[in-house]
């Protein structure tokens, strides 16, 4: 497919949204380093639940800054694969827990 | 897998890479010249700060065939270094106040005048460092004393290990490395090495298993600290993180593996003129299997001798005219300025 609303090559474009509003793209920027830095959690543990929450989100630009930001900060495949079950068994949790609602409407107005 | 010359590479060829990095990319796009990043940075020529380490390559011959060598060393190279251009070596330290000598290869180990030059080496009072692959200590009963020789002469063993798990590392440096490199540790371990107190000094070297770029070095050292320990009793001192270079059997992966363009870019955007400022290339001297001179291991790779003004061989070395010489660069520099720095050392810049 030649067209596609995702381009691998936009990720490096990231710092261009200061372009239409740069107090916010500089403000955002500055509390998304802090965030980064090494502080109660290490970079590595960071980086890994930003691996998580990409998939959460399905963000395919952040898959793949924070698949090599991992590996960057010596994360294994084992560590990235069980980040990714966090994130996928807090969806499926979310999802499910829901059933409880469902549960209580089915008990309300069954016989 | 053979090496890159074997293959009959185009890669193989020195001249051949440095085109393939200074060539535009495919639509055109040219990354900025390293030199010019430099004169950006004040640092331009690059000049030594005060040379205390003589790195000398013992030859290309080695056991292993892994996938990052800038050497692209292997049981195919037959170059080595000759006992009479050893003992060149031997007389440029004798008339020279650099006390550290690295020794590098391949595997060095395999040079037949290896263990002489260590001995001669350890009379004449240098600190003595060798640049071991791990599993050359299992690959023939002739090595297996290695640690012992080591300790004998203090020798400062210095060894890759690209991660603490067999995928990774067999992945980079061929099958079974792994296992092999984990019972030659424990085997140093045994006569002392690492161990706290016995002054004998066991370095691990980390590069990357892939196109990207070293963590923090300070945390991947508790990290494999940790896991050495936990997994297999094994203890050591210093972990270096460097950087793979852009260059021979490296560039190849990034070439084959569709990598090239976004590791360049993340190494040209990662430039830190910090750790420009503080490249091995300052302090250390390379000697190449044949004597030739040149800045750095990686320039002997690339047959970009010193400069002109400073000796080209060791027969000729003299410390005052090599003080005064311009560093050549290339853009594979910036393989060492990206980030915290990468040299044989590990990262140039402090956290």
């Amino acid at each position: 497919m030649e067209k596609s609303y995702y381009d691998p090559k936009d990720l490096a474009k990231f710092g261009n949204i200061a372009e239409f509003q740069p107090l916010l793209a500089s403000k955002f920027f500055d509390y998304y380093g802090e965030v980064f830095k090494e502080g109660a959690l290490t970079e590595r543990e960071k980086a890994l639940i930003a691996l998580a929450v990409a998939h959460a989100v399905q963000c395919p630009y952040c898959i793949d800054a924070y698949t090599t930001g991992s590996l960057e900060k010596g994360a294994d495949e084992a560590q990235m694969m069980e980040a990714i079950h966090v994130a996928a068994a807090i969806k499926g949790g979310a999802a499910l827990v829901h059933g409880v609602q469902m549960m209580n409407k089915v008990k309300e107005v069954m016989m | 897998m053979k090496s890159l010359a074997a293959q009959h590479s185009l890669l193989a060829d020195a001249a051949f890479q440095l085109d393939v990095l200074s060539q535009p990319l495919p639509q055109g796009r040219v990354f900025p010249a390293f030199g010019q990043r430099l004169q950006e940075n004040g640092l331009l020529p690059l000049k030594p700060s005060q040379i205390s380490i003589l790195q000398i390559n013992l030859g290309k011959m080695c056991n292993q065939v892994c996938k990052h060598c800038h050497v692209d060393a292997g049981p195919d190279r037959k170059e080595i270094m000759t006992r009479e251009t050893m003992q060149l070596c031997l007389d440029a330290l004798a008339e020279s106040t650099i006390q550290v000598v690295d020794l590098t290869g391949g595997a060095p180990e395999m040079n037949p005048h290896f263990r002489w030059f260590v001995e001669e080496l350890s009379k004449l009072g240098r600190q003595v460092i060798v640049r071991c692959n791990l599993t050359i200590i299992l690959a023939n009963k002739k090595y297996h004393d290695l640690p012992e020789f080591f300790k004998l002469h203090g020798v400062q063993v210095v060894s890759s290990l690209p991660y603490f798990t067999a995928s990774r590392t067999d992945a980079q440096r061929g099958e079974g490395v792994f296992e092999k490199s984990i019972k030659a540790l424990q085997m140093l371990n045994a006569v002392g090495y690492g161990q706290e107190g016995s002054g004998l000094i066991l370095d691990l070297v980390y590069n990357p298993a892939g196109a990207f770029l070293p963590s923090s070095q300070q945390s991947l050292e508790a990290e494999f600290k940790r896991r050495l320990q936990q997994g297999y009793q094994i203890v050591f001192n210093n972990l270096f993180a460097i950087t793979n270079l852009p260059i021979s059997r490296y560039l190849d992966y990034l070439i084959t593996s569709g990598n090239y363009e976004g590791y360049m870019e993340k190494l040209v955007n990662a430039f830190n003129p910090a750790a420009a400022a503080n490249v091995m290339c300052r302090n250390t001297v390379s000697v190449g299997w044949e004597g030739s001179l040149y800045d750095c291991d990686f320039n002997q790779m690339l047959d970009l001798p010193v400069a002109a003004t400073a000796p080209r061989h060791i027969r000729d070395f003299d410390l005052a005219s090599l003080s005064e010489r311009a560093i050549v660069i290339n853009q594979h520099c910036y393989g060492c300025t990206a980030g915290a720095g990468s040299s044989c050392g590990g990262e140039t810049v402090n956290p």
